[in-house]
């Protein structure tokens, strides 16, 4: 499997990031070469293999249903970009 | 042509913890607007989600009433899209491992079943809220929301008209309220339907493009939307068009459904699993613990009501339909147990009318369970009659005082003494002889004016059986 130019420029716009030309074609490079390197397991049967959800081999730990936060908005807000009236501000989104 | 409409729903349920499922902040409603959204709801760096026990063991009261598998081992993935309320960029949700399988459950239209199958249930964040309308040049946010439980409840698309999604839909919201997981608000959008809408050619199997209704905060609009839906896709199927696949917001003041195009790009949300939390690993005490505490379900209550009060099939489904009801009714049984039909009337009667009209919830009424139970009770004792009962229970719906209370006031109390009702009979027969020779001559159905009249005499307090009796005796 190997992506094209044009796959790594749409996972790029979904991620919002911006590639330059040279950009696009190192990156897609680069994939490509992880992808080949992950293609090894294709060889292997993985039938009776649960996939890995976590590299640790480990569980979560469940937390009690309590409240313990308090209100920081104030602090929160101070690093915000733009607030009012409590809300934080962003450009129009038209739906 | 004949067409089949196709209907599957996603119910989203929020959940209700204390606290949201990542985080310790409050998920209460209404509270000032960003003083719930802590650093782990704004998605700041360096935080970390850790799992709310509670969101579990409710997720998992659900699977269990819907007869579904549960998935002991079950991991968070990573929905990734870029919306202002999304601080993150991605939602926590589930993809291949949800918390609860396959399950289903039993819907009941007139006097038909039928089977819906729950193709799962899975565990996820909701997002916060955009405001639109509070700016001319910005979008407010508010992230209180963000981070509340939801349990995310999808359907085979088993359903086939508005009228069954509906009860799909009512009975999802009963069995949640039931289980005391949601507390089915849907004006505050703790209950929340999608539907997945497509119709295709009775008789075929492929199912047609289909449309996903969002934006839909009652029943009623649920079954408005869905068939505005069927009837747009089957214009554009019998012009010879194509229906898209789209999600399609309903818009209830213009009753019209329009396409949100700005979603559609954005559909490749590249999950994966969260690398901040780890795979749930439930165990077998917990799943023992919370099936041993899960309380009585809707059908088990119904059968319960038939066998022990001796109602009938219906009755015991309209009361069993949602749980404020059941509660109303074995409260109202607890006095009255040898009149179990006289209270499911009263209740699916003068108390619901009376509901519908003032718009009322039946949390919400003037009249108690016990305000209730007392007046049938009158009634049960031929302290008063039926009819006088409904002009006592509209005095104890405007707040005049308790059934007893108002009977005194008013006087209603029953004639059940011989001698006064036979010395009102005695006049009657004695103003009316036309009436009384027609009588005579055959005519039965001319006692109905003499219980009329004895009636109007007494004010409607004459005990009918009395009168019925002595009417017959002195006539004939």
């Amino acid at each position: 499997m190997s992506l094209s130019e044009e796959q790594v420029g749409q996972i790029a716009y979904l991620a919002r990031l911006s590639l330059s030309s040279d950009e696009l074609q190192s990156n897609t490079k680069d994939l490509n070469s992880i992808l080949s390197l992950a293609e090894q397991l294709a060889q292997i049967d993985t039938d009776n293999i649960t996939p890995m959800a976590h590299p640790l081999h480990m569980t979560q730990r469940l937390r009690k249903d309590k409240v313990t936060e308090e209100d920081q908005s104030e602090s929160f807000q101070e690093i915000a970009p733009q607030t009012g009236k409590r809300h934080y501000l962003v450009p129009t989104v038209i739906e | 042509m004949e067409w089949e409409t196709v209907i599957g729903l996603e119910i989203h349920a929020q959940l209700n913890t204390k606290s949201k499922i990542f985080s310790a902040a409050a998920t209460q409603y209404g509270a000032q607007a960003n003083s719930q959204a802590c650093a782990v709801d704004l998605g700041l760096p360096g935080v970390l989600p850790v799992l709310n026990k509670e969101v579990v063991s409710k997720a998992i009261k659900f699977g269990l009433a819907v007869d579904a598998h549960i998935n002991q081992r079950n991991v968070f993935d990573r929905k990734n899209y870029f919306y202002p309320d999304l601080p993150k960029g991605y939602q926590i949700s589930q993809l291949d491992w949800p918390i609860v399988g396959e399950g289903e459950i039993e819907i009941t239209l007139g006097d038909k079943t039928k089977v819906i199958g729950v193709t799962r249930a899975h565990l996820e964040e909701d997002a916060g809220k955009s405001i639109h309308d509070l700016y001319d040049d910005f979008t407010a946010v508010d992230l209180n929301r963000a981070g509340t439980p939801l349990l995310e409840i999808v359907s085979e698309p088993d359903m086939r008209s508005a009228k069954e999604a509906v009860a799909y839909a009512k009975k999802i919201h009963a069995l949640v309220q039931y289980l005391e997981i949601c507390d089915g608000n849907m004006q505050e959008g703790s209950f929340r339907c999608d539907a997945n809408v497509s119709i295709r050619p009775m008789g075929q199997e492929k199912l047609g493009t289909r449309a996903e209704l969002k934006n839909i905060n009652s029943f009623k609009f649920l079954e408005r939307a869905i068939n505005l839906e069927v009837e747009r896709q089957q214009d554009i199927l019998e012009e010879g068009g194509e229906v898209v696949q789209e999600t399609r917001l309903y818009d209830a003041v213009k009753h019209e459904t329009r396409s949100m195009r700005s979603k559609e790009e954005a559909n490749d949300y590249r999950y994966f699993p969260d690398p901040d939390l780890l795979p749930v690993e439930i165990s077998d005490e917990l799943m023992a613990q919370i099936k041993q505490e899960l309380p009585e379900l809707p059908q088990e209550k119904k059968a319960r009501f038939i066998k022990e009060f001796g109602l009938s099939e219906y009755d015991a489904d309209v009361l069993t339909s949602q749980k404020p009801m059941a509660d109303y009714f074995e409260k109202m049984i607890v006095n009255n147990a040898d009149h179990a039909k006289l209270c499911a009337n009263w209740i699916m009667g003068e108390l619901s009318a009376s509901l519908n009209k003032h718009q009322l919830e039946l949390v919400d009424a003037p009249i108690t369970a016990d305000d209730l139970s007392l007046l049938v009770s009158r009634i049960g004792d031929d302290t008063i009659s039926g009819k006088i009962a409904k002009d006592v229970f509209k005095a104890m719906w405007d707040g005049e005082g308790s059934a007893d209370e108002i009977i005194e006031a008013k006087g209603l109390k029953q004639m059940t003494d011989t001698s006064a009702i036979e010395a009102i009979v005695d006049e009657i027969i004695a103003n009316n002889a036309p009436q009384v020779e027609q009588f005579k001559s055959g005519n039965e159905k001319i006692l109905g004016f003499f219980v009329g009249q004895a009636m109007k005499v007494s004010q409607g307090k004459a005990n009918p059986k009395l009168l019925n009796e002595l009417l017959r005796k002195k006539l004939s």
